[in-house]
């Protein structure tokens, strides 16, 4: 009986414990919550509406029905045309479609006449879910569409489909530069807001600042060390991923310096805003984690960001990991530069601009 | 006055979440002097000794440390004032000469190697220098933390309990050190909760709920309070206790050791509630000088009654 007196005494503090840490309870409750709507509405592993855009050799019935068929299939999403030639040296590689599809000139006379003319599908296959599912339903469709003027007869068109950037669909190709952007995320955010809440929990901060030191030059000196580390860590990650998966690097080390250097900036930020309100390196910890999951989910790290409905879409464009990922893979497999990148660099910017504002805002206020 | 003071503050007040912590505070301190900053726990100490540090910006008064005005001039103070931290507050995980060294930087002293290896000198802490601070007992710690916020030879040396569990070995040692810094002209406030580190003040201030309740050299406090105290030995004293505790004439009663401490204000009702004692067997009555610390038990006592 004292035994369980005891028992219930102890988990009754636990309780209380629990509860007067606001923020712990706080996560312990929102993070379900978030994963739970994260999961349930947000993530689809099978992307639908993906931008297509059509490159209009021929109009006629046969090509409009085509287009027609595609659009009802709900895996493309005919965004546009486009003018004939470097199609996919500009527009996917910036990323703006996921597929386009070409219609050759004389396409219409030469179905007709039953010559078999050929209808082509590029794919954007970085990502190989987000660009499987299309471009396996595509020549089903095509046949579909042709079927009731035509008959059924043989194939009457050729379907070709040319895997850009990731010919062979290898999924670490996509992965590989994702990751960049989750561990640099994790462990930037995470080591800067920790070493800053430790000096204030250990109470080395306030010896710190009895001497003239400048609260800017605390910062600095101590998120300047986690910089270092972030280009370690990329380094590292290169080196992995060159080696051991093979994945090339295409495209201008300047505008990856640029997208990194950036990066790193930002997640130091968030790091740096963590600390201001976190009042324990665990708490610190947590805000990270908080933080950290939306980054995974929403980022198109793990799922496609084009099969997100649009409100997922549209938190997911105020995550910076979102905007690097993009950059990187761009950077990295699709041979892209600083020009190309651009879309994803002023994002990234914006967002350091505001969370640096509101850390150094609450910075003030907590040195107090 | 020919020196200027090494602090001169008034009016200091402090107030955190609509709670006032310290309320219309005056202090001055001539150079060279410890002084003692006594009060019961939560009284307000600490948040003085970190406005006149440059630490925290007072909600209202001011006033000057080293002649610097502690709200426009804090980085100047910081430059020339030591404080020491109640709680340690230097680096666990980096060795001593490595946490001195640090401050000296902080700090931009030129010749930091040479300033460092005569703080380890000073303060006997060379044969520790490779240790990590972590590593250290707790009269080593203060003793590093003194050298630490020493290093840069300010003239005022704000120490925030300084010997708070520490061994009495260590207490005097470290008090033979803060006597040798004020013979070289360091002034020092000490705040602390032993009455035999107090009496070796020069001046003694009490603060109770933020406010100042006396300010006065250590011998005079118990004459200024106009308590008188009579000591009773013997065996058997509990009964004494319990009758005394309740008797008119009676302000205070403490136990010293195997003695009682019977303080009141009114000498005649004192002395009438003694009276029976004083012919009982076993037992010894003497007048006795009231002590430092029976005053600030009853200065503690009063100020509950006055400000809560």
């Amino acid at each position: 009986m004292n035994g369980l007196s005891r028992i219930l005494a102890i988990l009754g503090k636990e309780f209380i414990q629990m509860l007067r840490d606001r923020l712990t309870f706080g996560m312990m409750v929102g993070i379900p919550v978030m994963q739970l709507l994260l999961f349930g509405y947000a993530i689809n592993t099978d992307p639908r509406d993906l931008p297509t855009l059509v490159e209009m050799g021929d109009t006629g019935p046969a090509s409009r029905a085509i287009l027609q068929a595609m659009e009802t299939s709900e895996y493309f999403d005919l965004i546009g045309t486009v003018a004939p030639g470097d199609a996919v040296e500009t527009v996917m590689r910036d990323g703006e479609a996921a597929f386009i599809v070409t219609i050759p000139p004389g396409f219409e006379r030469a179905l007709a006449r039953g010559e078999r003319p050929q209808i082509l599908l590029d794919v954007d296959a970085t990502d190989p879910v987000a660009a499987g599912a299309g471009s396996g339903a595509f020549p089903s469709i095509v046949q579909e569409a042709l079927a009731p003027m035509l008959g059924e007869m043989t194939p009457p068109v050729e379907t070709v489909i040319h895997r850009r950037y990731n010919p062979a669909g290898r999924t670490a190709l996509n992965i590989v530069p994702g990751l960049l952007g989750i561990i640099l995320t994790m462990t930037m955010a995470m080591m800067t807001s920790m070493a800053l809440t430790r000096e204030a929990e250990r109470g080395t901060l306030e010896a710190l600042l009895s001497t003239p030191t400048r609260p800017h030059e605390v910062m600095i000196g101590k998120i300047t060390p986690y910089v270092v580390v972030g280009f370690i860590q990329v380094a590292i990650m290169l080196a992995g991923a060159r080696l051991l998966f093979g994945v090339p690097f295409l495209g201008s080390p300047i505008a990856f310096l640029v997208a990194v250097s950036l990066f790193i900036l930002v997640n130091l930020a968030l790091g740096f805003l963590f600390s201001t309100v976190a009042r324990s390196q665990m708490q610190a910890m947590q805000l990270t984690f908080f933080a950290f999951l939306p980054s995974i989910l929403l980022s198109g790290f793990m799922f496609p960001f084009a099969a997100m409905p649009h409100w997922a879409q549209a938190i997911g464009q105020a995550i910076p990991a979102t905007h690097f990922i993009r950059a990187v893979r761009a950077i990295m497999l699709k041979g892209a530069g600083l020009d190309h990148v651009w879309p994803q660099i002023w994002p990234l910017m914006v967002i350091f601009a505001v969370i640096a504002t509101v850390a150094m805002l609450r910075y003030r206020q907590t040195l107090d | 006055m020919s020196e200027p003071l090494a602090i001169d503050v008034s009016g200091l007040s402090k107030s955190f979440g609509g709670t006032k912590v310290v309320d219309r505070f005056d202090m001055q301190v001539p150079p060279g002097r410890i002084y003692g900053f006594l009060g019961p726990n939560g009284s307000g100490k600490t948040t003085t000794i970190r406005m006149m540090c440059g630490l925290l910006r007072p909600d209202e008064g001011g006033g000057t440390a080293l002649g610097l005005d502690i709200i426009r001039q804090s980085r100047e103070i910081k430059a020339r004032v030591g404080y020491m931290t109640q709680r340690f507050s230097l680096y666990g995980d980096l060795t001593v000469r490595e946490n001195l060294t640090f401050m000296a930087r902080l700090h931009a002293l030129p010749g930091v190697r040479t300033v460092v290896d005569t703080a380890l000198e000073t303060y006997d802490l060379a044969p520790r220098a490779r240790q990590l601070a972590a590593n250290l007992s707790g009269g080593w710690k203060q003793r590093l933390a003194l050298a630490a916020a020493s290093l840069h030879e300010p003239g005022l040396l704000l120490l925030d309990e300084p010997t708070a569990g520490v061994d009495p070995k260590a207490r005097r040692d470290f008090w033979d050190r803060i006597r040798r810094l004020a013979r070289q002209g360091v002034t020092v406030l000490v705040s602390t909760h032993y009455m035999d580190e107090a009496v070796q003040c020069d001046n003694i201030t009490f603060i109770a709920y933020g406010r100042k309740l006396i300010d006065a050299p250590a011998s005079e406090i118990p004459g200024r309070i106009g308590l008188k105290t009579i000591r009773i030995e013997g065996q058997g004293l509990q009964p004494v206790y319990d009758t005394l505790e309740k008797a008119d004439g009676v302000e205070q009663i403490a136990r010293f050791g195997a003695a009682l401490h019977v303080s009141g204000r009114d000498e005649a009702g004192l002395d009438a509630a003694i009276a029976r004692y004083r012919n009982q067997d076993g037992l010894t009555v003497t007048a006795a000088k009231t002590g430092l610390e029976e005053a600030f038990i009853w200065l503690m006592t009063g100020a509950e009654d006055n400000f809560r």
